[in-house]
């Protein structure tokens, strides 16, 4: 199969590709395709190719399109030669659902936004589920959460955040998430509240691993009073959770800057 | 480039040769985004646009010599004011554009 063949197969199956083309004079017209298979090309160097392939997933997760310079090995920080590459993403943008109308909805919303998420709110009542409450959001529902769920779109980089912060509609909400392969679940409330949740959680049958997957209580711990402060600390914790980095402060760390290895599409 | 994948898989389909043209940069204001691509066939057929009409017909001369076995290649048309009015067009800004045979 050439290149153009599964770019064009993946488009047709509305699949989020990359296509990438080095544009520099030493190698004008290479290129390299990143989907959810792998890669498929050559860029001119092993090197050059993984780290392109890492940047092209994290663009990929947004269906952003960039102009790269790196060096012809691959380094970040070209001192050499450099390769100059093309990264045209093709993806749907991801979702993100929030659950419950109420004032960090509002600013999650926005930062979801902000970060490139088509973003949906619901909530069961109508009174608090407008989109005059909720300004930024794409859509504002009036639906049983889980019942929302159950129809909606999920793939792994569906991000699912639970503000309903109350277990009757906490507890069949979870349950329908963890049926999902949702990149994020987050759920707001204490431990103590989210102790309580476990307990049901285990009732109903959901084991560690898949207990695991919820992040409870939400966020990075950065302090957070504030619902816009709420909100970056989510949004902060969903972005590391993705590139598998831990959240903590970069100048306590030896690590690169930059993710190495991406985990952008998951 | 969604747009003209169809024409693309029917001229490749029919044994065409083709070329591509894609924006991959603009400077200041460009009627088209990075990404915009357009398509051209060994017959002269074209597919798609790369602005608002003004640097087309310059892309199709790159595009037929790409088809021709010319080197790929990135072009850069800078559209001052000045050229734009005595083109007749409005375009403005810069825009890079990359133009490769599609043998890949």
């Amino acid at each position: 199969m050439t290149i153009f063949e599964r770019f064009s197969a993946s488009l047709h199956g509305d699949e989020p590709v990359a296509l990438v083309t080095r544009l520099d004079d030493d190698l004008p017209g290479a290129k390299l395709l990143v989907d959810r298979h792998g890669r498929l090309g050559d860029l001119g160097s092993p090197r050059l190719n993984a780290t392109v392939e890492a940047e092209a997933r994290a663009l990929l997760t947004f269906g952003q399109t960039a102009l790269r310079t790196f060096g012809e090995n691959g380094e970040p920080i070209p001192l050499g030669r450099e390769a100059r590459v093309f990264i045209q993403s093709f993806a749907p943008k991801p979702d993100m659902y929030i659950f419950g109308a109420i004032d960090f909805s509002r600013t999650m919303a926005r930062i979801g936004k902000y970060l490139g998420y088509r973003v949906t709110v619901v909530d069961a009542r109508p009174v608090f589920a407008t989109a005059r409450r909720i300004p930024d959001a794409d859509k504002v529902v009036v639906a049983w959460p889980d019942e929302f769920l159950r129809n909606a779109r999920v793939d792994a980089r569906t991000t699912i955040i639970v503000l309903t912060h109350d277990q009757k509609f906490d507890i069949p909400l979870l349950l329908v998430a963890l049926g999902t392969d949702a990149g994020y679940i987050g759920a707001m409330g204490s431990r103590r509240t989210h102790a309580a949740r476990v307990e049901e959680l285990r009732a109903a049958g959901i084991g560690d691993p898949d207990l695991a997957r919820i992040s409870a209580p939400i966020g990075l711990d950065i302090g957070a009073r504030t619902p816009e402060e709420t909100a970056l600390s989510i949004a902060s914790e969903i972005v590391a959770l993705r590139s598998g980095r831990g959240g903590g402060r970069l100048r306590d760390s030896a690590s690169p800057v930059h993710p190495q290895t991406s985990h952008a599409t998951r | 480039m969604i747009d003209i994948l169809d024409a693309i898989e029917r001229w490749r389909s029919d044994g065409q040769r083709v070329a591509l043209a894609t924006v991959v940069g603009v400077e200041k204001s460009a009627p088209r985004d990075p990404g915009a691509a357009m398509a051209v066939n060994e017959r002269g057929e074209v597919a798609g646009s790369v602005s608002g009409g003004c640097v087309e017909a310059a892309v199709y001369e790159e595009a037929q010599d790409a088809i021709a076995g010319g080197r790929p290649r990135l072009v850069t048309y800078g559209i001052s004011d000045e050229q734009a009015s005595e083109q007749g067009l409005t375009c403005g800004g810069t825009i890079y554009v990359f133009v490769e045979r599609l043998d890949w």
